[in-house]
């Protein structure tokens, strides 16, 4: 019988460069739940015994280690637990098709300015908001967990693309501290 | 060019995916009048002025949005989720 | 030459730099031309058509002369504007454009034969023969006329694209952007204050004078101090912002290293999106020239570029200086030369009624009709009535008013409104939604306009922040703009409009006699306007000139149409990041070390890399790796990374409803722990995407697509799912990245399988089962690509690598190992599936013989179309085999033997080939007219790229295995 060695995306690689880290990061099962016509309350009453509740369009909520971050209409994707039995949900299990980074420091929104079209400023994105956009080319799911970190999902047969991208941002960015007016 | 998603909120084109006009909604019902067919497969409008689109946030929420927009002045007047819309 | 106390270089830090083999001093501060002309180098460039000696004629980036190339340790930038460049230690530039040196320049030969270059000289000129155009003349012209050259090397500089986002973006950072920036930062707005220039201030770091009771140069330093004190506003500096865009979208070009030595990762330029809620265009206006005979020395210059030369970089770029101008602010600049101890030999108002009353000679009613002065200007004739004077001079500063700079509200198509008191075109209102044209640009001449309409424009958006605020307004100078239009003095000889293109007012002229009337036509028949510096110096006075030429007035003749960029923007920073790993993700299987372990090599499908082949020792082409692994999968057993290919995960009660709408067939009767082959249409009746679904429960299906579709098929199902039936119990998502899947295919497979399994599982054909293996649940199918028997082992993609690594080491034990691409292309051909090579989006179910699987009883996607005449029928190309002897080709057409091959015989053409190992002989699938009733015909397969002539065997698409036996085994 086989034994079958796991492995992440990256292999847990991290960078620290300038005053940003970015590192792959392991968030524990990762599970869809789309809600199905008819089934909000339902759903509504299993993520109520975890604490939880289906969150608003662009935000995540944190309890106790476990995560729900907003993906899309009547869809949430529950992170670092496995997921109970949801009635009117469609679950679906999504652990192994993300991988995370994570990137943090004073620098952290200079260095996603270079990759993501959004308006990253706090005020326009609070500790909290969940955001389904692009990091260059690639489809990301961008959490704002800190004032001065994110963490960032993408594909995970695109990881090393994702960890190329931010590379390049973080050393561009750290080249730059010091070219002042 | 910048679309309002209902639900994701102001962002750049990049995220959508463009698809063509509202025609597109109006799918003929089975054994429909060989016309209708033909309006909802090949009849378009190609106005100047006020259009209505469709819009998929590829990048985003993967919804499909039905854009109101005007093709002269680029003013955007509303934008709908395709699965909400009023019939 | 220098002049001490003035201007705002550091001449405590001298800096070194050379041009065109020559070391040269300037401070920190200079500009390549401030330095340049600190140096007394008057002649920098040659122009483009005449390589007539020019000098730096601007101090902005409007700058039509000095351009130069500035050479970098790994690249050569052409055409950088020399009033742009700021020095740096170790700066390397050179002249451009020229054959041999800049004061010998051996094309200036052109200038001799001007008379038969005017404009349009090679339409007519150059006409026959034919055939000495591409071959003699024009790389002939190319050498002669033009712009600066590239290293022909690669660019390995860095280039940087970032997005950035505010309330309030202030364009330019004169007294109109300074006081915008100060009223909206003030009132908390986030704001972006970006400046082309490397330094704030604008003109009141040129012109002086005074505002709020401080010395101009003393407020902008308190207001940029105030603003760089704001969190809330950005300043960037050296940003020049170059397009208006839909919805408040604005392109900027930061130079960021531009200015410095290279330094590793330090980008050269940045290329901004900026979105903005409001945006304030601060963009002042710039001075026009005047066109009279000879203008085009070096030494004459702009008057504000001599004011700023002065003021700004302590710099005279004459000993003995004459000012030829119209308004009354151009007497400032002889008012500063003379207040710094620099002669001004004369004053030259063409204005009758204008001042005589200043500290040097002044000629009013006068005009300047010519100059001399070989490679740079010696003196000029002035006309004064009927009188003609001689003035010793070395720099004429001329001025013949101002145009406002309304390039960006010109972007959105916005027409600009021609204002007879300012002789000038000014912005159409709301031309840009969200955009304000302040100060100059508005056409507000003074620093007072341009305060109040800075400050009232800010408030206005800050206003409609929600914000409010009050800012004082400071006091300063109003002077009227008394002007009277002189857009070219009367005279015969050549008087320079466009300088950068060598346009000439004659040029102009002859553009309208010819019948080019149309300020567009006039544009593109004499090249006026379409230089790097895009006419900013020219545009108005060529159309002036037009309009006379013509006998209409200026408002009617119409400006040619303003479009990004405004200045030059390089190719590096648009598409910045785009290069290399940057030019689209790549997405690596979890079997990818383990591939690359074996030498295979990668061929990218779609995003994908998948490996193509797995070599052997002994092995020297590919071929002879992927005709072992087509018999060993033949004979024994072999294992393929298939994760590419796309999952889709589908749940609710109406899950089988939703498949028998988008799929042709039904998938509601299938047997749960069975899998079914399903044909996607879209709704023009045409082949979308094909694969199989399983059903894994009641209200559970695992759909696959293809590798190459997955992503057209999601958007496809969101597309049917919103649109026509969101209100079904039905939701899906993507898990394709979820599972790592691996065929195992051959006599051997189930063999190779079962020894992986906790329990084995007799799976019958076309069945699923989940499975543990080492601990982990996957899923086993058993479905074949291959013909053979055969298996798809999933498990979730943490473990993708290992069980890749332990198949195919098993396999290999039993004879068997891993099998690539190429092989996998060849066995599905012997079998006859088909892959988007086959389905391209031109044919229907019936050309791939599935016509049967659209079923009759049911509504779906494409039904109603797929049904229509000319979908299906012997007319149509069918999908058929084809067996050969020689090397085919896919690509070819096909043609009956003995017919001509010709547009019209094409009898229909080839998608797929590859040698067969098993069969021993070139097979192919293509489609052929009326094909599946031609089985066992010859036909003529012509491929003219590859130089293929070869008869072949119409076939039936199945060759191995018509039966099915061997899957079903």
């Amino acid at each position: 019988m086989p034994e079958l060695i796991a492995k992440s995306a990256l292999e847990g690689r991290s960078l620290n460069l300038g005053g940003v880290s970015l590192a792959e990061v392991d968030v524990g099962p990762i599970t869809s739940v789309a809600v199905l016509p008819g089934g909000a309350k339902t759903v509504a009453r299993g993520l109520k015994a975890l604490g939880l509740a289906m969150p608003e369009p662009n935000t995540f909520v944190e309890k106790k280690g476990l995560r729900i971050v907003w993906t899309g209409r009547e869809q949430a994707f529950l992170i670092g637990a496995e997921s109970p039995v949801l009635e009117g949900a469609a679950v679906t299990d999504q652990s192994d098709g993300w991988a995370v980074l994570s990137l943090s420091g004073p620098a952290a929104a200079d260095v996603l300015a270079r990759l993501v079209p959004m308006d990253l400023r706090i005020v326009a994105c609070p500790v909290g908001t969940a955001l389904r956009s692009q990091l260059n080319h690639m489809n990301a799911v961008i959490l704002r967990t800190g004032d001065y970190a994110f963490e960032i999902m993408v594909f995970r047969s695109m990881a090393r693309t994702a960890w190329h991208e931010l590379e390049t941002a973080t050393h561009m960015v750290a080249a730059r501290a010091g070219v002042k007016i | 060019m910048r679309l309002t998603c209902p639900l994701c909120g102001d962002r750049d084109r990049r995220e959508f995916y463009y698809y063509g006009a509202e025609d597109y909604l109006h799918r003929p019902a089975e054994g429909a009048p060989l016309a209708d067919l033909d309006n909802y497969l090949h009849l378009r409008d190609n106005p100047a002025g006020v259009t209505k689109d469709l819009w998929y946030h590829e990048a985003g929420c993967s919804q499909w949005l039905l854009v109101t927009r005007n093709t002269v002045t680029h003013e955007i007047s509303g934008v709908e989720l395709v699965a909400g819309r009023k019939a | 030459m220098r002049v001490d106390g003035k201007g705002l270089i550091d001449r405590t830090k001298p800096v070194r730099f050379r041009f065109d083999g020559k070391d040269y001093a300037g401070y920190k501060g200079d500009t390549l031309a401030s330095a340049l002309l600190a140096n007394d180098v008057r002649l920098v460039g040659r122009s483009f058509k005449y390589h007539r000696p020019r000098g730096v004629l601007t101090a902005g980036s409007e700058e039509p002369n000095a351009l130069v190339e500035v050479l970098g340790p790994s690249n050569q930038t052409p055409n950088v504007r020399a009033t742009m460049q700021e020095v740096f230690e170790g700066l390397v530039a050179q002249s451009q454009n020229r054959l041999g040196s800049l004061r010998f320049d051996l094309l200036a030969v052109n200038d001799y034969v001007s008379p038969f270059l005017s404009a349009g000289f090679y339409y007519k000129t150059f006409m026959w023969p034919r055939a000495f155009w591409e071959g003699l003349y024009e790389p002939i012209i190319r050498r002669a006329a033009g712009l600066g050259s590239l290293s022909g090397k690669h660019d390995e500089g860095t280039y940087e694209k970032a997005f950035a986002f505010c309330d309030v973006l202030v364009i330019g950072s004169g007294p109109a952007g300074l006081m915008a920036a100060l009223t909206a930062g003030r009132s908390g707005a986030d704001v972006i204050l970006a400046e082309e220039s490397h330094v704030l201030g604008g003109r009141l770091l040129s012109d002086g004078g005074t505002v709020g009771g401080m010395a101009a140069g003393d407020w902008v330093a308190q207001v940029v101090a105030e603003l760089l004190a704001m969190p809330n506003v950005r300043i960037m500096a050296r940003t020049a912002v170059t397009g208006a865009y839909d919805h408040g979208t604005y392109g900027a070009l930061e130079r960021v290293g531009l200015h410095k030595p290279a330094r590793p990762n330090l980008p050269r330029e940045c290329f901004w999106r900026i979105v903005a809620k409001h945006a304030v265009l601060a963009s002042g206006a710039l001075e026009r020239p005047v066109g009279f005979e000879n203008n085009d020395r070096p030494g004459i210059m702009m008057a504000s570029a001599v004011r700023t030369y002065l003021n700004r970089y302590g710099v005279s770029p004459g000993k003995r200086v004459t000012l030829f101008a119209n308004t009354d602010q151009a007497r400032g600049v002889a008012r500063d030369l003379m207040a710094a101890g620099v002669s001004v030999a004369a004053i030259i108002d063409p204005r009758p009624d204008a001042s005589a009353v200043e500290d040097c000679p002044v000629h009013v009613g006068a005009v300047v009709i010519g100059s001399r002065g070989r490679l740079g200007l010696s003196g000029i004739q002035v006309r004064k009535g009927s009188e003609t004077i001689e003035i010793e001079t070395d720099c004429l500063a001329m001025s013949g008013g101002w145009n406002p700079t309304i390039h960006l509200t010109c972007h959105m198509n916005g027409r600009p409104r021609w204002n007879e008191d300012l002789a000038a075109f000014v912005p159409m209102e709301g031309a840009v939604p969200g955009l304000v044209a302040v100060g100059a640009a508005n056409g507000s001449m003074s620093t007072h306009g341009a305060l109040v309409t800075g400050h009232a424009a800010a408030l206005n958006a800050v206003e409609a922040l929600g914000r409010k605020v009050s800012v004082p307004l400071p006091e300063a100078e109003d002077m009227p703009y008394r002007l009277k239009a002189l857009w070219a003095v009367e005279g015969k000889g050549r008087a320079w409009l466009d300088f950068a293109n060598d346009v000439t007012t004659k040029d102009v002229k002859l553009a309208a006699q010819e019948g080019f009337r149309s300020v567009e036509h006039m544009k593109r028949y004499t090249t006026q306007g379409m230089a790097p510096d895009q006419g900013k110096t020219s545009n108005v006075a060529a159309l002036a000139v037009l309009a006379d030429a013509t006998g209409r007035g200026i408002a009617e003749t119409g400006v040619t149409t303003f479009r990004p960029p405004y200045v030059p923007v390089s190719i590096a920073a648009m598409g910045a990041g785009g290069r290399g790993e940057g030019f689209a993700p790549q997405r690596f299987l979890t079997s990818d070390q383990a591939s690359r372990d074996r030498g295979a090599p990668m061929i990218e499908a779609g995003l994908w890399y998948r490996p193509s082949y797995f070599p052997k020792p002994g092995e020297t082409t590919w071929r002879e790796a992927c005709d072992r692994e087509v018999n060993m999968v033949r004979q024994a057993v072999g294992v393929a990374d298939v994760s590419t290919l796309g999952k889709i995960d589908i749940q609710g009660r109406d899950a089988g409803r939703f498949l028998d709408f988008v799929y042709t067939n039904t998938f509601s009767t299938l047997p749960v722990g069975r899998v079914r082959y399903g044909l996607m249409l879209r709704e023009d009746g045409l082949v979308l995407d094909d694969g199989t679904s399983a059903r894994l429960g009641e209200n559970h299906y695992l759909m696959t697509t293809t590798t190459a579709a997955a992503g057209l098929v999601m958007r496809h199902m969101d597309f049917v799912h919103q649109a026509f039936c969101a209100d079904w119990q039905v939701r899906f998502i993507s898990v394709t990245e979820s599972w790592a899947q691996f065929a195992v295919a051959g006599p051997k497979a189930r063999a190779l399988v079962n020894s992986f399994l906790e329990v084995p599982v007799e799976l019958p054909f076309m069945g699923v089962a989940p499975v543990r293996i080492g601990g982990v649940d996957g899923r086993l199918f058993r479905i074949s690509f291959s013909g053979e028997e055969g298996y798809e082992l999933a498990v979730p993609t943490r473990y993708g690598e290992a069980l890749f690594r332990d198949l195919v080491a098993r396999a290999e034990t039993m004879g068997g190992g891993p099998y690539g691409m190429e092989a996998l292309n060849v066995l599905r051909i012997e079998k006859g599936f088909i892959t988007h090579a086959e389905i391209h989006g031109r044919v229907t179910a019936h050309d791939i013989g599935l016509e049967k699987m659209v079923a009759s009883r049911k509504d779906c996607i494409g039904k109603a179309a797929a049904t229509r005449p000319g979908m299906w029928g012997p007319e149509r190309e069918q999908l058929v085999g084809l067996r050969a002897a020689a090397p085919i080709s896919a690509g070819a057409h096909l043609f009956v033997p003995g017919t001509e091959v010709h547009r019209e015989t094409d009898q229909g053409y080839v998608t797929s080939v590859g040698w067969s190992p098993t069969l021993g002989a070139w097979l192919g699938l293509g489609f052929l007219k009326d094909g599946r009733a031609r089985l066992g015909q010859k036909v003529r397969l012509v491929d003219h790229l590859r130089g293929l002539d070869v008869i072949c065997e119409v076939c039936h698409p199945v060759f191995h295995d018509p039966e099915g036996e061997k899957l079903r085994a």
